[in-house]
Formats: C-alpha cells, sequence, structure tokens
C-alpha cells in the first residue's frame, strides 16, 4: 500500500501544493489531474523517489521509500514524460535493455511479439530516432506488458500522443494490472474509460 | 536482488553504450583523431631536432590525453538525461555505483583504449627508445581509466547545468594534474634512465582510488541533478 502524507513541493519560489495526503490499495487507481505546471509531474517523480518533497512522507507498506530504498525500486515501474529509449537503438533492443535492467526475464521472442501487439511490426527493427512520436510511445509502453509482477506503477501522461487503437489498448492493460491486485498512479488530460476498475480523482491546483 | 541480477545489469548498461558508440562512430572517432592530431602537430611546430623532441614527447602525449578525455566527457550522461534513460537507471533495483560503473567503463573502452593503443605509434615520432614507449603504453593504460572515473564525477556535478562544458572543464581540470604528472613522468623518468616504478604505483595507486570513491559520488551527483 502507498501512502503518502502531508507531502509539500515548492518549485521555484512557487509552492505548487502543500499539505498533500493521500493512499492508495491494492486494485486501485489514482488519477491526478490538474492544469499545466500545477505539479503533477512533480507529484509523480516524489512518489517514486526521483526528486524529495520539501515537506511529510512518502510510504510503501508503512514504511518510508527512503529507508526502503532498492526495496521499494523493485516494486515500482516509473514511465516519466520522456520514453527512456535511446535514440540509435531500435524498439526491440531498447525493451530487451530495459528488461535485462528491470531484471525481467524475456525471450526476445516474446519481447518482439509485445513490439507486435503495440503495432510496432515492422517499426520494432528501425532506430527510435526514425519512428513518430506515437510509435515511440508505444515502444516504451511496451514494457508495460513484462511489468505484470510489479504492483506499483507510475505513469506521466500514458495516453499522450497515442491514438485511439493504442489508447484502448492501454486502459486494458491498466485495467489488467488492478485486477491483478496492482495499483496505478497517473497523470492524464483525457478522459479514459478503464473497464471495471474503480478510478479515483486527485485535483492539483484547486485553491 | 541476486548477484546475477546486478551482473546481468552491469551487462546490460555495458552493451547498450557500446552499442550506441558503434551507432555513432563519429563520436568516438572525434576524440581518436583530436588526440592524434593534436600529438603529431608539435613535431610540426616545434621543428625535427630529435633532442628537443624527446625531451618533450611524454608531456605532448599525455596533455593531449587529458584534453582527448575531456573533449568526451559532455557526452557521457547527457545523452541519458536528456532521453529518459537516466531516470530508469535511477529507479532499477540495482546499485546505482555499479550501473555507473559500467557507463564509466564503456566510456573509457571508445575513448580511452583507443589512445592507448595508438599511443606507441606517436611516440615514435618523437623518436622516443622502446623501453619508454612500452612504459608510455603502461602508464596510458592505468592513467586513462582514472582520467574517465575522476571526468565522470565532473560530468555528472555539472548535468543539466547551462554551460556545463566549460564548468566541468574547471571542475576537472585541477584533479587530471597528479594523473598528468605522474604519467608523464613515468615516461621522462625512463627515457633517463632512473626507472618508472615509484611513478606507475603512484598512477595505480590514483586509478584504484578513483575506482573506489568516483562511482559513489557520480551516483550522489547524478541523483542530485535529477531532482
Amino acid at each position: 500500500m502507498l501512502e503518502v502524507t502531508k507531502i509539500a513541493c515548492v518549485r521555484g519560489s512557487r509552492r505548487l501544493f502543500d499539505n498533500l495526503s493521500f493512499r492508495l490499495e491494492s486494485q486501485q487507481a489514482l488519477r491526478v489531474l490538474g492544469e499545466n505546471g500545477t505539479g503533477k509531474t512533480s507529484l509523480l517523480r516524489i512518489v517514486a523517489g526521483l526528486a524529495s518533497a520539501e515537506a511529510g512522507d512518502v510510504s510503501w507498506s508503512g514504511r518510508r521509500i527512503g529507508e526502503l530504498g532498492e526495496d521499494y525500486r523493485r516494486q515500482l515501474v516509473f514511465l516519466g514524460h520522456a520514453n527512456g529509449l535511446k535514440d540509435d537503438l531500435t524498439p526491440l533492443e531498447n525493451l530487451k535493455q530495459a528488461l535485462a535492467l528491470a531484471g525481467i526475464d524475456a525471450t526476445l521472442e516474446a519481447i518482439r511479439d509485445s513490439l507486435q501487439r503495440e503495432g510496432l511490426g515492422a517499426a520494432a527493427e528501425l532506430p527510435v530516432k526514425v519512428l513518430s512520436q506515437g510509435q515511440k510511445r508505444r515502444a516504451a509502453l511496451a514494457r508495460l506488458g513484462f511489468c505484470a509482477g510489479k504492483p506499483l506503477w507510475v505513469l506521466d501522461e500514458p495516453f499522450a500522443a497515442l491514438d485511439a487503437a493504442a489508447v484502448i489498448r492501454l486502459a486494458a492493460t491498466i485495467a489488467g494490472q488492478l485486477r491483478r491486485g496492482g495499483m496505478v498512479l497517473l497523470t492524464t488530460h483525457q478522459e479514459v474509460a478503464l473497464p471495471g476498475a474503480a478510478v479515483d480523482s486527485l485535483q492539483l491546483g484547486a485553491a | 536482488m541476486t548477484p546475477v541480477g546486478a551482473g546481468a545489469a552491469f551487462r546490460a548498461v555495458l552493451e547498450r553504450d557500446l552499442l550506441i558508440a558503434l551507432r555513432r562512430r563519429a563520436d568516438v572517432l572525434t576524440t581518436f583523431f583530436f588526440f592524434v592530431i593534436v600529438v603529431s602537430l608539435f613535431p610540426l611546430g616545434i621543428g625535427p631536432e630529435p633532442e628537443t623532441l624527446r625531451e618533450i614527447a611524454p608531456g605532448v602525449v599525455w596533455v593531449s590525453a587529458l584534453l582527448a578525455a575531456m573533449l568526451s566527457l559532455a557526452r557521457m550522461f547527457s545523452g541519458d538525461f536528456a532521453d529518459g534513460t537516466l531516470e530508469q537507471l535511477v529507479l532499477t533495483a540495482q546499485p546505482l555505483t555499479l550501473l555507473v560503473l559500467a557507463k564509466v567503463g564503456a566510456h573509457w573502452l571508445t575513448t580511452g583504449l583507443p589512445l592507448v593503443l595508438i599511443g606507441p605509434l606517436l611516440g615514435l615520432q618523437f623518436d622516443l627508445p622502446g623501453d619508454a614507449l612500452w612504459i608510455l603504453v603502461i602508464s596510458l593504460l592505468i592513467g586513462t581509466p582514472a582520467l574517465s572515473m575522476i571526468g565522470a564525477v565532473g560530468a555528472a556535478l555539472t548535468l543539466g547545468v547551462r554551460g556545463g562544458g566549460a564548468l566541468t572543464s574547471l571542475l576537472v581540470l585541477p584533479l587530471y594534474v597528479p594523473v598528468l604528472i605522474f604519467g608523464a613522468g613515468a615516461v621522462a623518468a625512463t627515457a633517463n634512465g632512473t626507472g618508472a616504478g615509484g611513478h606507475l604505483s603512484l598512477l595505480g595507486a590514483m586509478l584504484m582510488l578513483s575506482l573506489v570513491f568516483a562511482p559513489w559520488a557520480i551516483a550522489a551527483a547524478l541523483k542530485i541533478s535529477l531532482e
């Protein structure tokens, strides 16, 4: 269970949010809403442990994530604003390398299949730099298909740049994660239906 | 995670960076040719006096190696920083120090090792005797990994800072000085017959120190620059 207690975030001289608390339990998704610049990405980076909060704690199963360190990171999948793909490598090589880093065993066949399912059949062997924005995003999202064993997914604008079919596929992947008992924290500007899943919303910058 | 997982992650990072270097050969060749050209310009500028050339050879080769190492530092983490792969590296369940070591290792294999291999050929231009050529290779072999390790600390500290390149030079060059002194000193000592043992031992000690401490400094600096 993820528990965020009274965190505050300051960027430059602006206080983005203050005294923000929420809990995320198994089979739950939380959608962070807010206009641009209200701190959605900052919140996600704090939860992932990439940035530290000005005040307050983020805990996982009752322990602060700073103390847990690698044990927390093993439970976590983070997909940031940047895709985390190397331009000079192909989606296939990128995914293979990302999985090796995450300690996930996958055969080359399985990786190829997952890219095929994302609609990157022919593009899987092209360098990422020649792909379109949406294709890059899909190549990054293909990683999620192998992350069933990780309970917490933190996704920053996962639906951005995707076409309608890819949005439906991703919604199904997220719903599958929730059915398995996982948790998803995401930001999005789009209204996306997650079939059979309870989604709470958190509004930032309302004050 | 098991040590096997850590080993696999180390290999994944090393392989990835080597593969990228292979795809972007121009970057690697720039460093290499910079070194070759700078070293070769000195005999042309100074004139063909064998005495003078032998005298200046160790210093010229080592200063050029240092500048060549400098030249490639900016690229070490900036690409990973821009495309988000650095975030993913930091968020893996593996110790970041280990992954950083893999990155620096790949950097040395693509920029340091070529300098070591071409070193003796360039030494010949300066009429260095055979044993001094050997010591030149050995000193570069020990010294250039230390340059990569120390340089990586500077590159990580200035990551995402505007004008980071100039700042890296200011940070790193003073730290390069001991490596330069003992590296060039070893070759010079061999050339005038006093033996290079002491210099090489000190150079080795610097490499060991940088191998032990630099990964921690680099990992900490990278985490700060991601905040």
